[in-house]
């Protein structure tokens, strides 16, 4: 099926006027040889991805409590969503993870890509190191971040009571919990937003600056002014993208949280989880993910409408 | 803009852009001014760097010192007296070489399979037309970034259907089921010069032998790229794992981890030491191929 031999193809290209025939040939023979490459992954997508899509919307129309047959029961599982509490705190819960350590990843990345670009020693090593906890996994830093925020005795602790603080309850009061994941996403996530705005960096023109200087504009306005709005594309990718990872923030709240207290750092993939797994509500865990989906799809879609040159057809 | 060039020009140019930076520094005179940011900047850079390194490096700490110590009154900064007993307790008390190895046969099998697959699609959807094309790519697309946990419990079901929950083969497929290689492995080949793969042809190859002799050899960069962002992404993953496997000889690291603690008071010490002997691989490949991690990430935008 792969040999589509050189005089076919010549034909089919440089005579058009001929009958079609092995134009149509030479063209089918592309298009299985396209279907056999593409092959091995489409069948593994589709088992194990496109059809469990399909598979969670149908389960999110069941009930599936206990143990028997399925049932049937229509849009319950969607309806119970919007009068369940928990279901509001977690989604609340999301949103707030988000809306906060986004802007901090960003903040952070941007400024550490500006000082990380200009004239310092050992640069390399400095990014190496804020690289570093991209490869540490979710689970190993949310069990380090535990310990260090340890409420009775933990370093986090001690070290604000040696400076004459307080000691802060990281696990058992609701806003010091969050905060404390909050903290330990940024850190795992910092990284990653440096390379990209630093890769942005790379693509302004020294002389903008040169001429930004001539005109006597200083350090804060040249920032303002040249770096902020040409990293514009890199600020947007990063924007969809850290939104999409932080409503997806898992390993971490399991580990050091799972959730708690109360449901204070549930969010809405633990949620779902939880309900899943931990209740077996197969059918509501499934209508949680199906929400999940759609708000993925969602910031997929606006990063594909934005950004179309970069990942579509030539 | 590293989003619109090719890997392979990222593969060649330094991404992040050593080389100007020191045309720049050569440029500029240092004056007494410049001298003086040049100094303020590196202490920022300094403390920046001592807060991102600290919880690794109290890992180390605690992973090391004798049990309880850090927790003890008083600030323990570094262990009174170096020990291995938490190691030597994680290694009597757990089977953690087992967790090693089913890490390393998971992590290889997803990353074989999902390298060879995502090369081989994303050759075709870079250089065929064929019938379906634009839609099977953008179905791809669309799915890329849908986490594990919206669909978890419908996958479990499935792979419990095909008779695999618990076993690797439950954890290897759904893993393997990724797209995101596609999209690395089409930019870096529409990249490839036509006159290469014309010249080919002509000769009388065969789109597969093409593939296989002229194209792969040009593309070691990517292949490294996605071999080690793969790999990565499988020995840290934890949700799936933590749906997919029930014995726990079959645990990978992350799920020990979890496990361990589950199973002591929980015994810090230990888990930090069991920490650390799975992050340690990570670590070590990052520091030898970091050129090709930083390219990954700044290529793909995953973590």
């Amino acid at each position: 099926m792969t040999t589509v031999t050189a005089p076919e193809r010549a034909d089919a290209r440089q005579a058009p006027a001929r009958p079609g025939a092995a134009r149509r040939v030479a063209r089918l023979r592309e298009s299985l040889t396209g279907w056999g490459f593409i092959g091995p992954n489409l069948i593994l997508l589709a088992l194990f991805l496109f059809l469990p899509i399909l598979w969670a919307v149908q389960l999110s129309f069941q009930d599936t409590q206990g143990f028997g047959d399925p049932e049937w029961v229509g849009f319950d599982n969607y309806a119970r969503l919007v009068t369940d509490p928990v279901f509001w705190q977690s989604l609340g819960n999301t949103i707030v993870f988000t809306l906060v350590t986004v802007p901090i990843d960003m903040a952070l990345g941007l400024g550490l890509a500006v000082l990380l670009n200009s004239v310092l020693p050992a640069r390399g090593v400095w990014r190496t190191i804020i690289v570093l906890p991209m490869v540490i996994s979710g689970v190993a830093s949310g069990m380090i971040a535990v310990i260090l925020f340890y409420e009775s005795n933990g370093l986090i602790n001690k070290l604000l009571e040696a400076v004459g603080l307080q000691a802060i309850a990281w696990q058992s009061e609701p806003a010091p919990a969050m905060i404390s994941v909050m903290i330990a996403a940024v850190w795992l996530r910092v990284g990653f937003n440096m390379i990209i705005y630093l890769a942005g960096l790379q693509g302004i023109s020294p002389e903008l600056y040169e001429a930004g200087r001539i005109d006597g504009a200083n350090r804060w306005q040249q920032f303002r002014s040249i770096t902020v709005p040409l990293v514009g594309p890199s600020t947007f990718f990063l924007l969809i993208m850290n939104v999409i990872a932080s409503f997806q923030v898992f390993d971490l709240i399991f580990v050091m949280t799972g959730g708690g207290p109360g449901n204070a750092t549930s969010v809405l993939v633990t949620y779902a989880y939880r309900n899943g797994f931990q209740i077996r509500e197969q059918g509501y865990g499934a209508a949680i993910g199906i929400v999940i989906l759609l708000i993925t799809l969602a910031f997929t879609f606006i990063q594909w409408k934005t950004n179309r040159t970069r990942d579509m057809v030539e | 803009m590293a989003q619109t060039t090719t890997l392979l020009e990222i593969a060649d140019a330094d991404i992040l852009g050593e080389r100007k930076a020191r045309r720049i520094h050569r440029r500029r005179s240092s004056s007494q001014g410049e001298r003086k940011g040049i100094v303020a900047r590196t202490v920022i850079a300094i403390v920046v760097c001592l807060i991102m390194v600290f919880p690794l490096y109290w890992m180390l700490v605690v992973a090391f010192s004798p049990r309880g110590e850090v927790f003890e009154a008083g600030l323990h900064l570094w262990p009174s007296t170096l020990t291995l007993e938490n190691f030597d307790k994680i290694f009597r008390r757990f089977d953690v070489a087992t967790w090693f190895g089913n890490s390393l046969v998971i992590g290889t099998f997803v990353t074989v399979i999902t390298v060879v697959v995502n090369l081989l699609a994303g050759y075709a959807f870079a250089r065929m037309r064929f019938f379906g094309r634009n839609a099977i790519f953008l179905l791809a697309l669309a799915t890329m970034m849908i986490p594990v946990q919206a669909i978890m419990v419908a996958q479990f079901q499935l792979v419990s259907t095909l008779g695999i929950y618990g076993t690797y083969w439950g954890v290897i497929f759904p893993t393997a089921a990724a797209a995101f290689g596609i999209f690395l492995a089409r930019q870096f080949f529409i990249g490839i010069p036509d006159e290469i793969i014309e010249a080919a042809r002509i000769d009388g190859a065969g789109q597969l032998r093409i593939f296989i002799q002229v194209v792969l050899p040009l593309s070691k960069p990517l292949i490294a790229v996605l071999i080690l962002l793969t790999l990565m992404g499988t020995w840290n993953d934890f949700a799936w794992p933590l749906i997919a496997l029930k014995d726990n000889e079959l645990y990978t690291l992350p799920i020990g981890l979890l496990y361990l603690k589950n199973q002591t008071s929980p015994d810090y010490n230990s888990i930090m030491a069991l920490a650390l002997i799975s992050v340690l691989p990570m670590v070590i490949l990052f520091l030898v191929f970091q050129r090709y991690f930083v390219q990954g990430f700044a290529r793909s935008g995953i973590k």
